[in-house]
């Protein structure tokens, strides 16, 4: 007899009869009818009108029949909270029944009847339970109170039970141990400041002797709540790792990703010298590699977390490439996470595997996998740098099988292939050309736009090429027709002569026709930009672009440390923090997420990438003004702050976005020295104030100042000032990025710092130290950074320095080597600073005093020194180099050639003479130097060479 | 922890559902089905989806679909673990898991789940604690308690639960005692065109049969057992006896169990018994194609190799095939475009051959992807890594127990490609 019976009396009178048979006097019948109750409810079907009389059922010596009740009244006491008070006497009795399965039986579902009445009655036979002497009731009480914990956490509060529970931890049977911890963490999530899991060196070592008794569930349980605890020490890191070590045989495999994760973590603590450090790394990879034996679904949450440890630990699993091979019959999910790790694992050892299995990969069915594996190809070459040939002919067979996905995607990389090894495969472009006419998804026909502008001038056709694209320019997507915006601009910049008309038609497209702001503001960017500088226009969009790298698409390195702490977790799924999608407790509403997915998403091109900015839906919104107003408001206000105040730091998100907007096209188009603010000078006052007949020209609006401030930066008006450079990458320093230059304001040497957080945590308490340097420079004042630095902000800082620092020769002799702190940790690097800084206003040498000086150093000391390509006349060229305090001090014509002689202080008193000559009609300076102390001359020959060029 | 249980049946029909907490309602599943739905094949369904406000842990096994409902960061493994152990623990109880047996039983497997898990957290997995609590169905069992009106539902506290050996039950009895262990491979594998092995490893387990009485304290050793570096145990299994002596020594669970698995995957250690010379392939003007497949044993270590089927996906454009095959018998499904070839056992004289022509649909291209070819073996009395027990021995006990080791090997998944 099976239980479908129950299902069988389907007619009208169904309840009508159950109620009769529940309230049978025959044992059996009852509990046949109870059965047929539970069965309906089992099935989703509505049967709580049988309440009451099921109740009636409840007092039975039938453990059976009392089972089945306590399943219906935990399903249905919610419905009919007055009925469920019937059951309550039942209940107490039962806590009190000598057989301890009873005991646990009734507080167990006494916690789950889920009705404010009955949890008044609940506390007593609790507190009871809590403490019986029965370890089952024990280890079922404790589950209980994190039950109560959720219906009502004050009363649990209130009745002292969470320190009861936390003496549980202490309990002498493993079991009821492993229940407290899980009961202990199940409430702590739900208060994530609370301190319950109060863990010290005592109660750490009663739960690694719980751990090897209980149940595997329980070493779950006391692994993750393990894995919160921060040894003291390293010693005590290693018997915390040894004692977990064996866990990591256990046929659960929840269990061994606990245990690698309590490894992962406190292996931070260990020295690396140490012989055990290496033996658990070696014990870390057969687990691992296990786990992938095991069910798709295991191996599909295993692989997410293998993601992680192979990002942070890579030698683990370096030689396990294998394991990764796709099989032909895994599910698509496995396969897709597989691949990913396989780019990881990739190095040069193992990279001939690797691409004859992604080509292989590549002829398989499943489209979703095959253009996932030929982006893998991409990725291969754009990583391991030798094999970047092989990638592309392997690309380019695929190309040549014409399957259409095949072929957009191999495309698509290519181009991130072009991006990173520039001007070495361009000869296969006039494969890709053949291609064009297939490519229907947005992103390969992007891609191959891009190439053709980029690489104009080797495709004798490409204006044809791009001409057949635009003519459904509405028709495309926003990415492509920016893309064919910017490309056709470049194409112009360099076949002037024959795409005229193509480029007034794409610009009047992209800004009269179009709806999209995007595409607008870079439409009439271009058209200002070509219509007042054609020079500028050319150096801004044909600007060198950075190299892409294989790190674009690996996770940050704050989160990943955060991500390894939660290995086994859904954070670890995810690859997101907890944070990001549990907000505060449990429960609570989850953001929509999308897996983070290794993609190559993060190697766009920078021009296709900036299109949404914070200043665009101002400019949606308002009604469009003519084209200049707008333009000039959009940029003076994203300038203001630039061009006015100089280092006021734009630390507000808004201002930044506003950044990310005109991000690479003002960057470029300033070249960068607007970065230290061309205005500076004037407003310091420091260097000649002669301002060039551009810039003081009337000028017609935002744009046209903007321009001109551009056009103004290689005249000579201000010190001159390095362009920023990246000294700290955010992945050598948890997060924090660090550029800047050094300038030389008001006699005043300043390092001017970018700080930018890349991490996900804010920073806070900066400090900075340099080390002893060649010219005693020091900080003269503590690093200002007044408020935090949250996640993705940046400040500006300007650090003023003195030269009375302690001395010790540097090689070169420029370097500074510098020491940032924050809250996170002590960071380091090296810098050069421009020896101009050090060139002292009161630079000017008498003329007589010069001469006899002149004479009087060896000429052993003098260097000679060639500038090239320099097209400034004498004077102009005397003129700026005083901007950085080389002052002129005579010049002299001789057949043609200028002779300047000049003189240059430095701040310890060295005195540097120069000679300059310049001929008319020559671009190469020839200069001499002459000094008591040669070795600074090449430092500020490369000045000279660096302020005459810029 | 786990909040909600639902079964469903491959075609979307939700057929259990079971809370540990507060009723989730069965709404939250339309989530699931919609990924359901766009995936191609029920086992592409992704085990882990995020809702608004829950997360949906699912398996597929056995046709069906368990899906738990979590509301708060719980391990996904340690969801997916539990539910293949409710998988596990219908096919124990009832001999197999379908929709069929589910629904014939259902208020005892709804009185499982419910002690299974507790508020969320696992209670009794053990399958020899659930037997105690709730036994299992036999014919002999209802006929008694139709009659005597007693139930099976035990009353008294499982003895496991609480031990610290909570896998074996006490006061066990037989009239006959006796262990068998056998020793299962499979090898899994990937050749290439050329038979030039891209990957290969074994999966080894130990599965084992203990029926002795009393607390039987059993040590097994093996010949090599340096063979084995990567091991998981069964909880039964002295990690530090291993650790120092290479020795499995363990109180045994009642009844069948698996002791322990193993994966080899040295290269040099993986000896592939068959290989399998193949040409599929297609005429460029796309009407039709070629298929030869031949298929001989390599390093078999004297034994035969037997139950040899090879299965191939063939291409979809694939309109009707006509092969003649030397050995065994083949079929076709033109609706899945699969061929199986059965060929049974290997003779090195005389070696299976299946070839003839493919036809292709009229005006269809040349098939852009490659079939592979999928092995299907079996080896009796070898265990392909080398693998010998050495000697089994039995302390706590007076008795003498008839001990028996069984080796077996198969294929795994052992793919080849064309």
């Amino acid at each position: 007899m099976t239980d479908s019976k129950y299902f069988t009396t389907t007619k009208k009178g169904e309840i009508f009869e159950l109620k009769a048979e529940l309230n049978s006097d025959k044992k059996e019948k009852k509990k046949e009818a109870v059965k047929k109750v539970i069965a309906s409810m089992t099935v989703g079907k509505d049967v709580s009108a049988l309440f009451p009389d099921v109740v009636n059922c409840m007092q039975t010596d039938n453990l059976e029949l009392k089972k089945l009740v306590y399943l219906y009244l935990m399903n249905y006491a919610k419905s009919q909270p007055d009925m469920a008070i019937m059951a309550v006497n039942t209940f107490v009795k039962d806590c009190e029944d000598p057989n301890p399965l009873i005991r646990a039986l009734a507080v167990r579902t006494m916690g789950c009847i889920r009705v404010d009445k009955i949890t008044e009655y609940l506390c007593e036979p609790l507190r009871k339970c809590l403490k019986d002497e029965d370890p089952y009731v024990r280890k079922t009480a404790a589950v209980c109170v994190a039950k109560l914990h959720d219906i009502n956490a004050q009363l649990v509060e209130d009745q002292g039970f969470l320190d009861t529970l936390k003496d549980l931890i202490s309990d002498s049977n493993p079991m009821v141990v492993a229940n407290a911890v899980a009961a202990l963490s199940e409430i702590a999530e739900s208060h994530p400041n609370s301190n319950l899991l109060d863990l010290n060196p005592q109660s750490i070592n009663k739960l690694l002797t719980a751990l090897n008794e209980c149940t595997e569930w329980g070493q779950i349980f006391i692994l993750d709540c393990l894995a919160n605890y921060t040894p003291r020490d390293d010693r005590e890191s290693q018997s915390i790792c040894e004692r977990v070590t064996p866990r990591l045989s256990h046929a659960n495999s929840a269990v061994v990703l606990s245990a690698v994760k309590v490894l992962m973590k406190f292996m931070e603590m260990l020295p690396k010298d140490l012989d055990y450090y290496g033996t658990l790394l070696k014990k870390l990879a057969p687990p691992l590699v296990t786990l992938l034996s095991a069910e798709p679904e295991l191996q599909y949450v295993a692989l997410r977390n293998i993601n992680l440890i192979v990002q942070k630990r890579p030698e683990i699993l370096k030689h396990e490439m294998k394991v990764f091979f796709v099989k032909y019959n895994d599910p698509i999910y496995v396969k897709l996470e597989k691949l990913d790790i396989m780019i990881r694992l990739a190095s040069q050892a193992n990279i001939a595997q690797v691409l004859a299995e992604l080509k292989e990969y590549a002829t398989e069915v499943d489209v979703d996998f095959v253009r996932k594996a030929v982006r893998a190809i991409g990725r291969c070459a754009i990583k391991v740098e030798q094999s970047a040939e092989r990638c592309v002919s392997t690309l380019l067979d695929l190309i040549q099988t014409k399957v259409n996905y095949v072929v957009q995607e191999a495309i698509v990389v290519i181009k991130d292939i072009f991006r990173k090894y520039p001007n070495k495969y361009e000869s296969v472009i006039a494969t890709l050309c053949e291609n064009l006419d297939s490519l229907d998804e947005p992103e390969a026909r992007a891609a191959m736009i891009w190439i053709v502008g980029e690489y104009a001038e080797r495709i004798d056709n490409a204006d044809e090429l791009l001409e057949s694209f635009l003519e459904g320019f509405h028709d495309e997507s926003t990415q492509v027709q920016l893309q064919l915006l910017t490309a056709i601009v470049k194409l112009f910049l360099k076949k002037p002569t024959e795409t005229q008309e193509l480029v007034q038609q794409v610009l009047s497209l992209a800004t009269q026709d179009s709806d999209n702001p995007d595409l607008r503001d870079r439409g009439y960017i271009y058209w200002r930009l070509l219509s007042t500088d054609p020079v500028a226009a050319k150096e801004v969009v044909l600007a060198e672009k950075p190299l892409i790298s294989e790190e674009t698409d690996l996770i940050e390195p704050t989160l990943l440390e955060e991500l390894i702490c939660h290995i086994g977790t859904l954070a670890s799924v995810y690859h997101k923090p907890p944070s990001a999608f549990v907000e505060g407790s449990r429960g609570v509403m989850h953001k929509r997420l999308p897996a983070r997915t290794g993609s190559g998403e993060g190697t766009e091109s920078p021009d296709m990438g900036n299109t949404a900015g914070g200043s665009a839906p101002e400019a949606a919104t308002s009604i469009i003004p003519s084209q200049g107003d707008l333009l000039g408001d959009l940029l003076n206000l994203d300038m203001a702050p630039q061009t006015t105040t100089g280092p006021t730091p734009p630390t507000s998100g808004m201002q930044m976005g506003g950044m990310d907007l005109l991000g690479g096209v003002l960057d470029s188009l300033l070249g960068g020295d607007i970065g230290g603010s061309p205005a500076m000078g004037v407003g310091f006052g420091a260097a000649p104030a002669v301002m060039p007949a551009s810039l003081s020209a009337p000028v017609g609006g935002g744009l046209g100042d903007l321009f001109d401030l551009g056009g103004g930066v290689g005249m000579p008006m201000g010190a001159y000032i390095p362009p920023k450079t990246v000294w700290l990458q955010a992945m050598k320093a948890k997060g924090l990025e660090i550029s800047g230059t050094f300038a030389r304001r008001a006699g005043v040497i300043q390092m001017e710092l970018v700080l930018t957080n890349k991490a996900m945590s804010i920073m806070t308490d900066f400090a900075i130290q340099f080390n002893r340097n060649s010219f005693g420079l020091a900080p003269a004042g503590p690093l200002q950074v007044l408020t935090p630095l949250g996640p993705n902000q940046t400040i500006e800082v300007s650090l003023p320095l003195s030269t009375v620092g302690p001395v010790m020769k540097m090689d070169p002799l420029n370097n500074l080597q510098v020491a940032v702190k924050n809250n996170i940790d002590v960071f380091y690097f090296s810098c050069q600073y421009p020896i101009s800084m050090l060139f002292v206003e009161d630079g000017k040498m008498e003329r007589q005093v010069f001469l006899a000086t002149w004479k009087d150093i060896p000429s052993d000391n003098e260097s000679q020194f060639q500038i090239q390509d320099c097209h400034l006349n004498s004077e102009a060229a005397s003129n700026k180099l005083q901007g950085s305090n080389i002052f002129t001090i005579a010049k002299r014509t001789v057949e043609g050639q200028d002779m300047l002689y000049m003189s240059i202080k430095l701040s310890n008193g060295i005195w540097v003479l120069a000679e300059l000559k310049v001929q008319a009609g020559n671009p190469n300076y020839t200069i001499s130097l002459k000094c008591r102390a040669p070795e600074v001359s090449q430092c500020v020959f490369q000045c000279y060479e660096a302020v005459l060029k810029n | 922890m786990i909040n909600s249980l639902f079964l469903i049946n491959a075609s979307g029909d939700i057929f259990l559902e079971k809370h540990w907490k507060s009723v989730v309602s069965r709404s939250v599943c339309d989530y699931f089905l919609e990924a359901k739905e766009k995936a191609l094949e029920p086992e592409d369904v992704p085990p882990v989806i995020h809702t608004p406000h829950h997360y949906l842990i699912s398996i597929y096994r056995d046709k069906l679909f368990f899906l738990s409902v979590i509301q708060t960061e719980v391990p996904p493994l340690f969801v997916i673990e539990f539910l293949h152990r409710v998988a596990e623990m219908i096919q124990d109880y009832f001999g197999e898991c379908s929709e069929t047996v589910v629904k014939d039983n259902m208020v005892m497997v709804y009185e499982l789940l419910e002690e299974m898990l507790d508020n969320g957290f696992p209670l009794a997995t053990e399958s020899n604690v659930l037997k105690e609590m709730i036994r299992p169905p036999t014919i002999l069992r209802s006929v008694v308690n139709t009659l005597t009106g007693t139930s099976n539902v035990g009353d008294t506290l499982p003895t496991g639960q609480l031990s610290t050996i909570p896998w074996r039950r006490a006061g066990v009895k037989y009239t006959n005692n006796e262990a068998y262990f056998d020793v299962v491979e499979e090898i899994d594998a990937i050749l290439d065109q050329s038979g030039t092995t891209v990957f290969a490893e074994i999966q080894g387990v130990v599965e084992a049969c203990v029926k002795l009485s009393g607390m039987p304290d059993l040590t097994l050793s093996f010949m090599n057992p340096r063979l084995l570096d990567d091991v998981s145990f069964h909880p039964c299994v002295r990690y530090k006896r291993w650790e120092s002596e290479r020795v499995l020594s363990f109180i045994p669970p009642d009844g069948n169990f698996t002791l322990m698995t193993y994966h080899v995957n040295a290269q040099n250690l993986v000896a592939i018994p068959v290989y399998v010379k193949q040409s599929i392939s297609f005429f460029e003007s796309g009407s039709g194609g070629r298929l030869d497949v031949t298929v001989g044993p390599k390093q078999t270590m004297g034994k035969t190799v037997e139950g040899v089927v090879v299965t191939v996906h063939l291409p979809k454009t694939i309109l009707s095939i006509n092969l003649t095959a030397t050995q065994g018998s083949y079929t076709y499904d033109n609706g899945t475009k699969l061929l199986v070839w059965d060929i049974g056992k290997l003779n090195p004289q005389k070696l299976p051959n299946l070839r003839g022509s493919l036809s292709l649909q009229a005006g269809a291209p040349k098939p852009e992807e490659n079939p592979s070819l999928n092995i299907d073996l079996k080896i009796q009395q070898l265990a392909i890594s080398g693998l010998k027990v050495n000697r089994l021995d039995m302390f706590g006990e007076k008795y003498k127990p008839f001990k028996g080791v069984k080796y077996i090997t198969k294929a795994g998944k052992f793919q080849v490609r064309t």
